[in-house]
């Protein structure tokens, strides 16, 4: 096999035999060519090399070396003579090997994290976003007068007039965000509070109110330490010291919360946990082992769903297959007939629900099951309020109905070729020998359309067993199931289920758990492949 | 087969042939039974079949509070302007982006599998045999499946390059692109193989280099085939909801799948004449393209299910 593209081989003359090497290495490059191999390889590599750049921006080594070493192999097969065959897969293999295989490691990798919204980035940002996050009047701290001042560029200031314990009054202005600095005032009011300064006027009542908004959310930091306490004002007149709501202790690696003392240790889990058990948010990211598949079996909020849902989506995948299939052949048989005048019409037909885009069906049969408005309740059941889309049982219903719909006519086309496919002798013959109908049915054309259409069968399960925008378009999965812990609903189906997992807006979303559903199905799916693979004999056939 | 019958054979087959074409001119009752029945259950699956479709084409022709029970009772064209001037559903811009996105992506797809295929068709190599099982492989899982992952991958991926992060359609461009390899290579690999091997040899010994080959012979005579695959690619990734609906941020920036879900996941009523009206712009282009390419469709179909 390896010698079928060697090229011929010439005896020169000087007796020394040699192969010709252009012919196998794929000719001798044109210029036309060479210049357009240099110019896309040159783009390729700058922008490769822009990305290094900015990956060790990052500090990002790993990935910066990995992007290096790829753009030094990219550049090493296109520059060398010969090596056909990498020069033709890598582009394709590249994009595959990214978007394809990697996500299927990273997604197995994320299952064993506990990645979602309370847990996304490392420790360090979580610990920044926790001091940032809460903050809380200081108990003790004394409160001072105040006034807002604007300055010469009419940026709003603060100008506290500061007494200590022992009497002496320091005067001091800062902007939002910015650290309080001393400066000499030039008026006081009535109360003894400074209102002006140099270059700072005070600001009117009316103009205060008018900001108002701008006003509440200023915070003047007494020093520049990130965990300085800050002032900030109710009402334009005192100013009060906050801080942050936790204390960190970068020594002992630890949270204390300032009311109450509570602390919080690193709980090896990804975030801060007190001694009661209670834990901080946001935590952050950790490899956290088999925990995401022992809470599917171990918590029974998440567990029922699960066995609920996985049954559910063998019944749908194998009921979808199976009605879809039977009135597709059932309309085969009936229509494979030439004779049969307008059967091209009725063809067109009947092909239409299934070249009538996927998402949009699903959308309009949304709107037909719709309780109050839709046609169905309507019209056919002359106004009855039946909850198709909301009712636990009637939602499967409503659900395989559509799916039938959509899937009817791609079995009525794969039947009716794998019909008109049978040798029209075989049929003759059982005529002749006196078979009935139903017998050559059932004994010829049924034994023969199955082996023809079982793979496509069984492709048609792999389909429907994640056919997520059917369910998700449908119902949404609905009615939601308020007994489970998770966002899952009676109609999900797996891959549905972990879709909102992952992504439900409202309820926190939870990479890790949903990852580790997706490993769960990609173990079914790869079992589903095995033994299809076995059975048809693909394999064999690929030489 | 014929020249076999012998004469009776002959005279009964033409006595059949007369009963069957006369039976139209026999009694109702001898025709419903025989052919009739077909025609009926033939005229219930029509109406099953069409009667959706043919319900959207009503509602968005139809006035905003009378568009359930009846069918074209009224006539208004105000669903279709109302379309296109709602600046918080852009759906002049969904389907540009639709365009844009599944027309980028099924002309790349199909090119990177059209350069993998020739490999595997044309070139001996070690591996070639364990590349085309993996491919079937792959092929046998969804992207889908990784959807967690393919959006972390694009979250770390946005930290350090913003335009390629979520939110981007060229992100979204290069994930459709990472299922290409997978979804078309093996089918394409079929076909190049019916292209005669000595048309290339020939050229190679006129001199033609192997980009040569590639691009004036194999491509050249595959066009059609690659055509129809590229047309199927953009009605599959033109369809695709979940993946376009995580990476999709900004309303500007959708696809028709996602942008017409905001219509149906409102309060179904105050709209659905709009989304009936966006259902129907969006929906002609691929049910024409699809009759334009049902007799491919058919026997892709059915040559695969021949096969077996």
């Amino acid at each position: 096999m390896t010698t079928e593209t060697k090229g011929p081989t010439w005896q020169l003359p000087k007796g020394r035999q040699t192969r010709n090497k252009g012919l196998n290495d794929g000719g001798t490059p044109s210029l036309h060519g060479t210049v357009v191999k240099i110019v896309l390889l040159s783009l390729v590599s700058a922008a490769m090399l822009f990305a290094i750049m900015i990956l060790i921006g990052n500090e990002d080594y790993l990935f910066a070396g990995i992007v290096a070493v790829v753009t030094i192999f990219f550049n090493w097969s296109y520059l060398r003579r010969g090596n056909l065959p990498t020069k033709y897969l890598l582009p394709g293999l590249l994009f595959m090997a990214v978007f394809q295989v990697y996500v299927v490691g990273y997604s197995a990798y994320i299952a064993f994290t506990n990645y979602g919204t309370m847990h996304n980035s490392d420790k360090d940002d979580a610990i920044n976003a926790l001091l940032l996050n809460g903050q809380t009047r200081i108990a003790g701290e004394p409160v001072y007068p105040m006034a807002v001042v604007v300055d010469d560029a009419g940026e709003l200031n603060f100008l506290v007039t500061m007494t200590d314990e022992s009497g002496a009054t320091q005067v001091k202005v800062g902007g939002d965000g910015e650290v309080l600095q001393q400066i000499t005032p030039t008026e006081f009011n009535s109360m003894g509070t400074a209102v002006s300064a140099d270059g700072y006027t005070e600001l009117s009542f009316r103009e205060v109110v008018a900001r108002q908004d701008e006003v509440v959310k200023f915070k003047v930091y007494l020093n520049d330490d990130p965990e300085s306490y800050f002032i900030m004002t109710p009402d334009a007149a005192q100013a009060v010291i906050f801080g942050p709501r936790l204390d960190y202790d970068p020594v002992a690696d630890t949270m204390t919360r300032v009311e109450d003392g509570t602390v919080f240790y690193d709980s090896g889990e990804g975030s801060y946990r007190s001694e009661a058990g209670e834990d901080l948010a946001p935590g952050w990211r950790v490899e956290v082992g088999l925990l995401n598949f022992e809470r599917a079996v171990t918590d029974p909020g998440i567990r029922e769903p699960l066995i609920r849902v996985t049954i559910w989506t063998f019944t749908f995948a194998i009921l979808s297959v199976l009605t879809t299939f039977i009135l597709g052949l059932g309309l085969a048989l009936l229509f494979n007939d030439a004779k049969l005048r307008g059967q091209r019409w009725y063809r067109v037909a009947m092909i239409l629900p299934y070249a009538f885009p996927g998402f949009l069906s699903a959308f309009v049969w949304r709107a037909l099951y719709n309780r109050e408005y839709g046609f169905i309740n309507v019209v056919l059941f002359g106004g009855a309020e039946i909850p198709w889309l909301t009712d636990e049982f009637l939602v499967k219903v409503s659900i395989l109905l559509v799916n039938l719909w959509l899937g009817f006519p791609y079995m009525f086309l794969i039947t009716t070729g794998a019909l008109q496919s049978i040798p029209s002798d075989l049929m003759e013959s059982a005529r002749i020998d006196g078979a009935t109908p139903w017998q050559q049915l059932r004994l010829i054309k049924l034994p023969l359309l199955l082996v023809s259409v079982a793979p496509l069968l069984i492709t048609s399960f792999a389909f429907n067993f994640n056919n997520f925008s059917l369910i998700y378009l449908l119902s949404g999965g609905g009615p939601k199931d308020f007994d489970a812990t998770i966002n899952v609903g009676h109609s999900d189906i797996l891959i549905s289920m972990v879709y909102k997992i992952a992504f439900s807006t409202g309820e926190g979303r939870d990479f890790g758990l949903a990852s580790a559903f997706s490993i769960l199905i990609f173990f079914i799916v790869g079992t589903i492949s095995y033994f299809s693979f076995r059975r048809t004999k693909t394999l064999e056939d690929v030489n | 087969m014929e020249q076999e019958l012998t004469k009776e054979e002959l005279k009964a087959y033409k006595k059949a042939k007369e009963q069957l074409t006369d039976a139209r001119k026999e009694s109702f009752g001898k025709w419903l039974r025989t052919k009739g029945w077909k025609h009926l259950i033939g005229w219930v699956m029509i109406v099953y079949s069409v009667f959706p479709i043919v319900y959207v084409i009503s509602g968005s022709f139809a006035d905003a509070d009378q568009f359930t029970s009846t069918l074209f009772t009224s006539f208004t064209t105000d669903n279709y302007r109302d379309l296109f001037a709602d600046e918080y559903r852009p759906f002049g811009a969904w389907f540009v982006n639709t365009l844009f996105i599944s027309g980028t992506a099924a002309i790349g797809s199909v090119f990177l599998s059209a350069l993998a295929a020739y490999a595997f068709s044309r070139l001996r190599f070690t591996g070639r045999r364990a590349g085309l099982l993996t491919l079937i492989l792959v092929q046998m899982f969804p992207q889908l499946l990784a959807l967690v992952a393919i959006y972390a991958l694009l979250v770390n991926i946005g930290n350090v390059f913003p335009f390629l992060g979520i939110g981007s359609q060229l992100a979204l461009i290069m994930v459709y692109l990472g299922g290409a390899l997978g979804a078309n290579t093996y089918l394409m690999y079929g076909f190049f193989n019916t292209i005669p091997k000595e048309l290339d040899e020939a050229a190679k010994i006129d001199g033609a280099t192997h980009t040569q080959i590639f691009y004036g012979i194999i491509l050249r005579l595959a066009a059609p085939i690659l055509a129809v695959i590229g047309l199927l690619a953009f009605i599959g990734t033109s369809s695709d909801f979940v993946l376009a609906n995580i990476i999709l941020t900004k309303p500007e920036s959708k696809t028709l799948a996602v942008g017409l879900y905001m219509y149906v996941s409102d309060q179904f009523g105050q709209r659905w004449t709009i989304f009936a009206a966006g259902a129907v712009l969006a929906a002609v282009p691929i049910v024409a393209l699809f009759l334009y390419l049902q007799k491919y469709i058919v026997s892709g179909l059915t040559g695969g299910a021949v096969k077996g």
